[in-house]
């Protein structure tokens, strides 16, 4: 039965889903289907927060390298916790004020004055990487990559003020790789991904495919 | 005395359990007859019951399902149904015994969508394969989990992989990790997991975004043999550079069958390639009636 309910769940609530985009009396049961679906992600919070705080509290009590890390990261969530429940708009700290209307509160302040700048800091690899992988991708080794390479450089410059320079078709060339053989090709691939997850949906409202609630 | 105890505990919790399926089916049926129910008061007499704008949608959804079911009953009346090689799935096996053989833990990461994406459920449905896999040569699977409700996911398939393979005392909760459910922050937690526990292979299969090149650039750093597959067609690209293998598209949602090879999943298969020239079928036509100037086809055809 451990594992029977949930299946039977996920058939029954599956099928509503279907029915709700043709059959419009069913919306209104679907809709608070779909509520529920929030109710219980903002639950699994909870199990999130239970899980990070078991493993780094059992890496600090084993002493492991990490420890000192885990420490932090625990510290963090205590201290944006407190900041949120009990600091909601502005706060005195050592004669600065935190917060207020203007500033947001000191969970607005320190999500946006220190997570942001980090997280922009990861987005920003991105153009090193990018530049680490074209360097692979476009390294002639084969005909494939010789294509591969001729067209990147065709695609960039027609995509510059100096490509219309060089030749006045370029933009021109650009603009048709892109839309045509470039879309032709992602289309395939579109088409092929949506009938896999047609059927995987299938799958499991048929209830053939079982193992997204564990192994028999 | 003992025994008898025992006998009475068991019999006892037995009924215990049974009456509490009861009392959960019950309480499942109360709240589906209340929902329908405020359903029904909250929304006034329906005069439509079927959204006829929609019939070109269900039409071929409809025949998709007949042609599933039917290459489902061919594959389990015993019929052969041929399936090309796929190097990435097959290279999960080599990744596998690479990290054995290293010593080395194997990381697997189900992308960072939440449990509503099929893409992040087709993956935990991989993941237990590939926990079946890995448990019967006792190397460390680490999983790292970019949403809250995918955690609880994540341990079950781990789990139940661990258990399949008859080694749940392998199975070590402290290696489903939930990290964040930041894009940025849980693309540098799982850079450090690579940088620190340097796991001999990386799988990524599931929903990703702009993470991914991220992700599988520090892996080649960090010197893992790298399998992904995503369905996102906008990250494809990433993948295909930075990785040894790549899963495109559709291939991804082949995974299951192709490992197991279970008639069921593999009539999905043949399923989706019949589909697929019904598809081309289709769009031929379209081409040839709006050559001849017919439009109607084209109209119909069009999500209204």
């Amino acid at each position: 039965m451990r594992r029977e309910i949930p299946i039977l769940i996920t058939i029954v609530i599956g099928w509503v889903m279907v029915m709700d985009f043709f059959f419009p009396p069913v919306s209104s049961v679907a809709t608070r289907m779909r509520d529920w679906t929030l109710i219980l992600i903002a639950i699994s919070q909870m199990l999130g927060v239970a899980n990070v705080a078991r493993i780094n509290l059992d890496k600090v009590s084993r002493k492991h390298p990490d420890a000192p890390y885990a420490m932090v990261l625990l510290l963090a969530i205590v201290l944006m916790i407190a900041f949120g429940v009990f600091l909601p708009k502005s706060a005195t700290i050592g004669g600065l004020t935190w917060g207020g209307h203007e500033g947001g509160s000191v969970f607005d302040k320190v999500y946006n004055q220190m997570y942001v700048p980090m997280q922009g800091t990861m987005f920003s690899l991105l153009a090193f990487f990018i530049a680490s992988a074209a360097y692979r991708a476009f390294k002639i080794r084969s005909p494939e990559a010789t294509i591969l390479g001729v067209t990147a450089v065709i695609i960039m410059i027609g995509q510059v003020p100096i490509g219309s320079l060089l030749w006045d078709g370029m933009p021109g060339l650009s603009a048709w790789i892109m839309n045509v053989p470039n879309l032709a090709a992602k289309r395939a691939i579109l088409i092929g991904a949506a009938l896999g997850a047609i059927a995987t949906g299938m799958k499991v409202i048929l209830g053939l495919e079982r193992n997204y609630v564990g192994g028999e | 005395m003992a025994v008898l105890g025992l006998t009475r505990l068991r019999s006892w919790l037995k009924v215990l359990a049974s009456r509490f399926t009861a009392a959960l089916l019950t309480s499942f049926a109360i709240l589906a007859t209340a929902t329908i129910a405020l359903a029904q008061e909250a929304a006034p007499a329906p005069t439509v019951w079927f959204d006829v704008d929609r019939l070109n949608i269900l039409i071929p959804i409809v025949a998709f399902t007949l042609i599933i079911l039917f290459y489902i009953q061919e594959a389990r009346r015993g019929k052969s149904l041929f399936i090309r090689n796929m190097p990435g799935l097959d290279a999960i096996e080599e990744a596998i015994g690479r990290a054995t053989e290293m010593g080395k833990p194997i990381l697997y990461v189900p992308g960072i969508d939440d449990a509503t994406n099929i893409q992040t459920i087709y993956s935990m449905i991989i993941l237990n394969h590939v926990a079946k896999r890995v448990a019967q040569y006792d190397t460390p699977l680490i999983v790292p989990v970019g949403k809250a409700i995918v955690t609880p996911m994540a341990e079950e398939a781990v789990k139940s992989g661990y258990a399949a393979a008859g080694r749940p005392d392998a199975y070590n909760p402290n290696n489903v990790r939930f990290l964040s459910d930041e894009q940025f922050a849980f693309t540098a937690a799982v850079n450090g997991i690579m940088n620190r526990e340097k796991p001999a292979a990386n799988i990524y299969l599931g929903s990703f975004f702009a993470e991914s090149l991220v992700l599988a650039e520090t892996g080649i750093m960090t010197g893992a043999i790298q399998i992904a597959g995503t369905a996102n067609i906008h990250q494809l690209p990433f993948f295909v550079v930075a990785c040894d293998y790549a899963l495109v598209g559709e291939e991804f949602y082949a995974a299951t069958a192709y490992l197991s090879r279970e008639p069921g999943l593999v009539g999905t298969l043949k399923a989706t390639d019949v589909m697929k020239g019904v598809l081309m079928a289709t769009i031929l036509i379209g081409v040839l009636l709006e050559q001849l100037q017919i439009h109607g086809f084209k109209a119909w055809m069009q999500p209204k």
